[in-house]
Formats: C-alpha cells, structure tokens, sequence
C-alpha cells in the first residue's frame, strides 16, 4: 500500500469508478466534482476505491463535503502522514 | 381517477429502434426475417456444453462502442442495449430531444429480468472479497426499472414515465401503458422492452422455468404450432418504439409507422378453476377497443409459446376468435427466440413494417397442421395488410395483446 496519493492515482481511480470522460484529461485538481460530473454515488465509489488501494476511511458524510480532487488528496495524504 | 381512451385522438408509431438476433437494425431485421434466417446459434459467452440447454438467440453487437465511457461502469449489457436501442428510435422518428419540453416526453419499458450479468459479478465479489469491493452501482443497475431511467436520463425525458414487468406479456403492457400517458397528456412516449440475461447464472434461471427445449439443432430447436415443440429458446435483445399523439406527429411532419389502435390485459383464471385461459378475452378486447371485428384483422403475430399445451391453447383461442383457418397467423420470434419483454415490441416492429411492405413474415419451424390454424410457414406471403393483431403470455397467467393498424392519413408524402 503506496504511502501517498498522487493526482495521477486519483485521476486513475476516478474513471474506473465512474467511467472513461475527457473532462478528466484536463487540469482538475481545483475543478469541483460537480463539473466534472460526479455525483454522490460516484464519490461513494471513488472512496471505496480509495480505501482499498491506500487503507484511507473516508465517512459516507465526509465525501458529501469534499468538494474538488485536491480537497480528497488532501485529506488522504493527511490521514497517511498521521498513520505513518 | 379514470381515463377515456376513445375520446382521445389516435397513438401512431414513428420512431423503431431494433436489436434482435437476427439483425442489429430495424431493417437488417425485417431482412433476416422476411429470408427466413435465424439468429439462432450455440450460446457463446461460456462453455455450455455440460448444461441441457444450448441454444439461445444472442444480438451480435457490443453496445459499449455505441455509449459514453461514463455510463459503463454504471450499466448491465441490458440497459446498455436498451439506450442503443432508445437512440436508433429516436433518430428513426427524426426526434431531437432537447428540442422538445422535457415534461411532454416520458419513457415506459418492459424487463422480465434485470442486469443479471452485473449483478452476477457484484455478488461474487461480495463473497470472495467482502462487501466494500461491490460497485455502489450495483444499486440500480440490477434493476428491472433501470433501463426507463437511464434512457429518460440521458434523453432529458422528465414526463411521465415507469416500467412493468410481466415477463413476456410486460412488453405489450408497456406500450399500452406508453399510449395511456399519451391520452393524458404526453406529447411523446419512448416504450417497448429489451432483454439480456445470458451470463450462467441468468442461464441457469431460465433453464429451471423448464419450458426451454433441450434439442440442438438452430433451425428446428424452437418450434411452436409443431406437435412435436419441446420448448422454446431464450434470446436477447427486443425493440424501443416512438409513439406520439397524432397532432404532435402532425406538428413535427414525421413519418408514421402506423397506429397503436387498441391493447387490452388479462389474468388467467387461477389453476383448477375450469374456466379458459384470459388470452381469447386480451385479444377480444383488444379488438373492441380498437372498433375491428375479427374479420378485419389480417394477420396475427403469435405468442407461440412452443410447447404443445400452450401453443394448443393458443390455437384455440384463435378458432374461437377468427374461425378454423381463419386468419393468417405467424411467429417470426421462432427466428430470434423467445426474448421476455422485448419479444412483443419487436413483433409490433414487425407487424408495423408488414403493414408498410405488404408482406407477412414465415414462422419456418412451425408444422401446424394438428391446430386448425393458416399458419404462415415456409416463405413469407404477400398480402396487403391493414390491421394485425400482435399477442403476447407471461409466465405466472399474463395475457395481452395489441391492434397495430395502418394509418395512412399521416404518410409523408
């Protein structure tokens, strides 16, 4: 299990959970997920992806108001660095 | 709250969207069908051979070149045939949807058996890996009710809409249903029924109804109206159909199909009771809605059930109706087996396009001599066709049937 969360492993995780979209390509570390197109029930998904690949628990109410990837990246990373 | 029917002005038909079998198109359909040709085959996504059951019709595409990446991890093979299917209709009828009010336009389909595929890989991960390794989609996707919200969903279709299941007889309860919300108000209904369900664990559902024949042969397999029918084969696949009130057809300068004329639903009498079975009365029904005597009806789009009792009782519904050899009758899903919901649909595509070319499709497979029915078997048979009745059964004591009649003052000319 990685020690950290990069941009490109969120990237990644974001389209298996929700699909392959070009809105993904672009630079969106600060573009809100509701731009993006994810809604509450792809967030679930990308969490539980997120739990499996890096140990990291993020509440059912947590992702609700996680609003943009680096809001995620930096609550990941935030929780690794604690737990390392 | 009831709704008068015949005061309403005419359903017409102007959008197909066809996956079947034996044809990936509307046309490349009523080709197959017209020749006589099967889509019928050996089922090919796993090895079958220790099973009894073998054959089974399969639609030769792979939808998931046809859809956006981001409705995939999202959907069944069936929903995803279901939104290509949806979108061959609406380019057929010449509809934009964002071009219409988003309330004036709902979606009412048929599914006898959910995202089985998916689920199939879902459950197997909930019991080999635990349950946070299920997809959140899971869901919806399994189920029966998906395919009426993924299509509203990407169409913009917020009118009024909803699904119905009755196996097979649920592919013609969703176009009444369709045409019921017409006469209250929708300006357009996108409806009919699409089936896929052919992952082993869906195989293994089917085979235990027992009514699936065990033979091997792709030409014969399904036989219904043959004294020696051993059972029907399952297939995949069915039809979306555009249906409008007549004025919105008329606003639009759109090309008519023909008009959904009358539809009618029944129950069988409860086992043991002696009265007959309600599918006679679906199709009497059906015909008084639509104001057509029998002999007004120029050729029946069986259910054809391809086993002896039931394709006997069948038959006798249809003498009593129309009288001994009384009225041209096929089954053309003996060249696509039998597909649940999308089976009937796909008829009324079928009888809609009979109507159009004049020219009424064989049922190949079938013998029929014992039924005392006209049976149209070996090649297709010109014949100008005004009015078809297209009938349908669901297991558990569905019945329903439909008029499908040409409506020739809305032609383009």
């Amino acid at each position: 299990m990685s020690d950290r969360i990069t941009l490109a492993d969120l990237r990644q995780i974001l389209v298996e959970s929700a699909g392959e979209d070009d809105l993904l390509l672009g630079d969106i570390e600060h573009t809100p997920f509701a731009e993006l197109g994810y809604d509450s029930l792809a967030l679930i998904e990308t969490a539980a992806l997120i739990k499996q690949r890096f140990g990291v628990q993020i509440a059912d109410d947590a992702i609700a108001g996680l609003a943009t990837p680096a809001e995620v990246l930096d609550l990941v990373n935030g929780t690794l660095v604690e737990a390392g | 709250m009831t709704t008068t029917l015949t005061a309403t002005e005419p359903t017409v038909v102007t959008g197909i969207g066809v996956l079947a079998p034996n044809g990936v198109s509307a046309e490349d359909y009523w080709r197959a069908t017209l020749a006589g040709r099967t889509g019928i085959g050996r089922l090919t996504g796993f090895d079958v051979s220790e099973y009894p059951v073998r054959l089974a019709g399969q639609v030769d595409l792979d939808p998931a070149g046809r859809l956006p990446g981001r409705l995939l991890p999202q959907t069944d093979r069936v929903t995803r045939l279901a939104l290509v299917a949806a979108e061959d209709a609406l380019a057929d009828a010449g509809v934009d949807p964002a071009a219409l009010p988003e309330y004036g336009m709902g979606v009412v389909t048929s599914n006898a058996s959910g995202g089985f595929g998916f689920t199939h890989t879902e459950i197997q991960k909930l019991w080999t890996r635990g349950p946070q390794f299920v997809s959140v989609y899971e869901s919806f996707a399994w189920f029966y009710a998906v395919n009426t919200g993924q299509i509203s969903i990407r169409h913009g279709m917020r009118g009024p809409s909803g699904v119905v299941v009755a196996e097979q007889a649920g592919g013609l309860d969703a176009i009444g249903h369709a045409r019921r919300n017409l006469a209250r108000g929708a300006r357009l209904m996108v409806t009919g029924g699409v089936e896929s369900s052919f992952d082993p664990w869906g195989w293994v559902s089917h085979i235990a109804s027992g009514r699936l024949t065990t033979d091997d042969d792709p030409a014969t397999a399904y036989r219904p109206f043959d004294p020696t029918a051993s059972g029907y084969v399952a297939g995949e696949g069915g039809a979306i159909l555009v249906l409008e009130n007549e004025s919105s057809a008329r606003e639009r300068d759109a090309r008519v199909y023909g008009e959904i004329a009358g539809y009618a639903a029944t129950f069988d009498p409860r086992p043991g009771s002696g009265r007959p079975p309600g599918l006679g009365r679906a199709a009497r029904l059906a015909l008084e809605q639509a104001e057509v005597s029998p002999a007004d009806v120029q050729v029946v789009f069986a259910d054809a059930a391809g086993t002896p009792e039931l394709d006997r009782q069948e038959a006798e519904a249809l003498v009593s109706l129309f009288g001994p050899y009384g009225v041209p009758v096929t089954a053309p899903k003996a060249l696509t087996g039998r597909l649940y919901s999308g089976g009937p649909p796909l008829d009324v595509a079928a009888a809609l396009l009979s109507i159009r070319d004049g020219v009424v499709p064989p049922t190949p497979s079938a013998a029929g001599e014992d039924y005392r029915l006209d049976l149209v078997t070996g090649s297709a048979r010109r014949l100008p066709v005004r009015t078809a009745l297209v009938l349908a059964r669901g297991r558990g004591g569905f019945n329903a049937a439909a008029v499908v009649r040409e409506f020739p003052s809305t032609q383009r000319s």
